[in-house]
């Protein structure tokens, strides 16, 4: 493969449709030395390359210059550092799936990992790359957006923290800069039931039409994908549902707040009605 | 680069950002593993990757570096759950067989046949409509994890 001037344009099937000759691609044995390069000779980090092999695969892979931070094992830890639940940003669908203290702080993390792809997606997609890649489909996104999930961005000079629901900027947009990698995600103890659902055209494979989760508090949070250019929480369905509304007119409120589009996996109005069912079967299901 | 591949040490001479589906069938000559979608969602060029399930088409062969590989080819041809498949007839066309051998392995102690589909879900079939497929890894994961005293498992 080794100076193979690409598959482009060979005329076969199916085949890899990006020239692997034009990528270039550095690997590092730490952390330290990753976000050296980052500050030094910027680059897109690459790790179960489950979104950017499909972009590959398409011919649709912008980015030509890579690092592969695969093998940054520090970066895949699970723990609980005071109050916070912190997981790496290299945590795989699998792990999060396994991991015990996931399951007793974050049920519903569990519920939206095993919904994303099957078994070998959930055993190379992470929670970091589920971030950075930014899709406002992401199945993790609504999930960390309703309990105010903190991004963990590191530099090679510094650290800084950015709330899930302040990192987006805009369609795959985010706050990020070149020199940063997200090296974890923490998230504080959640008081009240957690919800998640997706809606899809089948169970466990397909990409959202529509995703959900909420947690069922005095002031309920609640966030979607799949209906907005990224991930939102609905503040003022929210703040109706806090003060005593009806789900009926919550309902009302949540369709003025969300601006669901119509593309390839749905419509619209079929967003529309299917995230005011979620909303009622949310308010339902945890009452 | 290097890795053990079906239990062999194995060294290639392959771009590190080459598809490991790639590498396997043109570098290695292992056919078996197949391309589908090359999205993800068909599994048909899954493979084991230090035992997990993994799609091939969808991973840079600079990942593998000293990882064990498994591929069908490693299964030899006698394999009892290739016999299961067999005998439920679960291959008609035959190109999801392989990604859906590969993804069974992985599965845990006695499965139910929820735990098959889940384990399965990744692996898209156009043919048998799943239940032969099903029917031949529950069957093999029944005799296996049956208490035999002489087990021909390799």
């Amino acid at each position: 493969m080794a100076g193979d001037a690409g598959r482009s344009g060979s005329g076969e099937c199916g085949a890899v449709r990006t020239a692997i000759s034009a990528l270039e691609v550095r690997s590092v044995p730490s952390l330290a030395e990753a976000l050296a390069i980052l500050r030094d000779d910027p680059r897109t980090p690459i790790a179960g390359a489950t979104d950017l092999y499909v972009a590959l695969n398409f011919g649709t892979l912008e980015p030509r210059r890579f690092l592969d931070i695969w093998s940054l094992n520090e970066l895949r830890e699970i723990t609980i550092d005071g109050s916070k639940l912190v997981i790496g940003a290299l945590a795989t669908y699998t792990s999060l799936i396994r991991s015990p203290l996931v399951a007793s702080r974050l049920p519903m993390l569990v519920d939206a990992a095993r919904q994303i792809g099957g078994v070998q997606i959930q055993n190379r997609g992470t929670l970091g790359g589920n971030i950075a890649n930014g899709s406002p489909a992401g199945d993790s996104l609504p999930v960390l957006a309703a309990v105010d999930a903190v991004v963990v961005l590191r530099s090679a000079g510094a650290e800084r923290r950015v709330p899930i629901t302040k990192f987006y900027t805009g369609y795959r947009a985010t706050v990020m800069r070149p020199d940063e990698l997200i090296v974890a995600i923490e998230v504080e103890p959640v008081e009240g039931r957690q919800w998640f659902r997706k809606v899809g055209t089948r169970a466990a494979q397909a990409i959202s039409k529509i995703v959900v989760a909420g947690v069922r508090a005095p002031v309920p949070r609640i966030a979607f994908g799949s209906v907005a250019p990224t991930v939102v929480r609905v503040p003022q369905t929210e703040r109706a549902l806090a003060e005593g509304s009806t789900i009926d007119d919550a309902a009302d409120v949540l369709s003025r707040e969300i601006t669901p589009i119509d593309d390839l996996r749905s419509t619209a109005e079929y967003r529309m009605r299917v995230a005011t069912n979620l909303l009622r079967r949310f308010w339902m299901d945890t009452g | 680069m290097k890795f053990v591949l079906n239990g062999t040490g194995t060294s290639v001479d392959a771009h590190p950002m080459a598809r490991l589906l790639d590498v396997l069938r043109e570098e290695c000559g292992l056919t078996g593993t197949k391309e589908g979608c090359g999205e993800g969602e068909c599994g048909a060029c899954t493979v084991l990757v230090n035992g997990e399930a993994v799609c091939s088409c969808l991973i840079p062969v600079g990942q593998v570096e000293s990882a064990e590989v498994v591929t069908i080819e490693g299964l030899g041809d006698d394999h009892p759950l290739q016999h299961h498949f067999m005998n439920e007839v679960g291959a008609q066309c035959g190109i999801c067989t392989p990604g859906m051998i590969m993804a069974a392995l992985s599965l845990g102690p006695s499965p139910t046949l929820a735990d098959v589909r889940t384990a399965l879900a990744g692996n898209l079939c156009r043919c048998t409509g799943y239940s032969a497929i099903y029917r031949a890894v529950l069957k093999w994961r029944e005799t296996q994890d049956a208490p035999a005293p002489a087990s021909a498992e390799r």
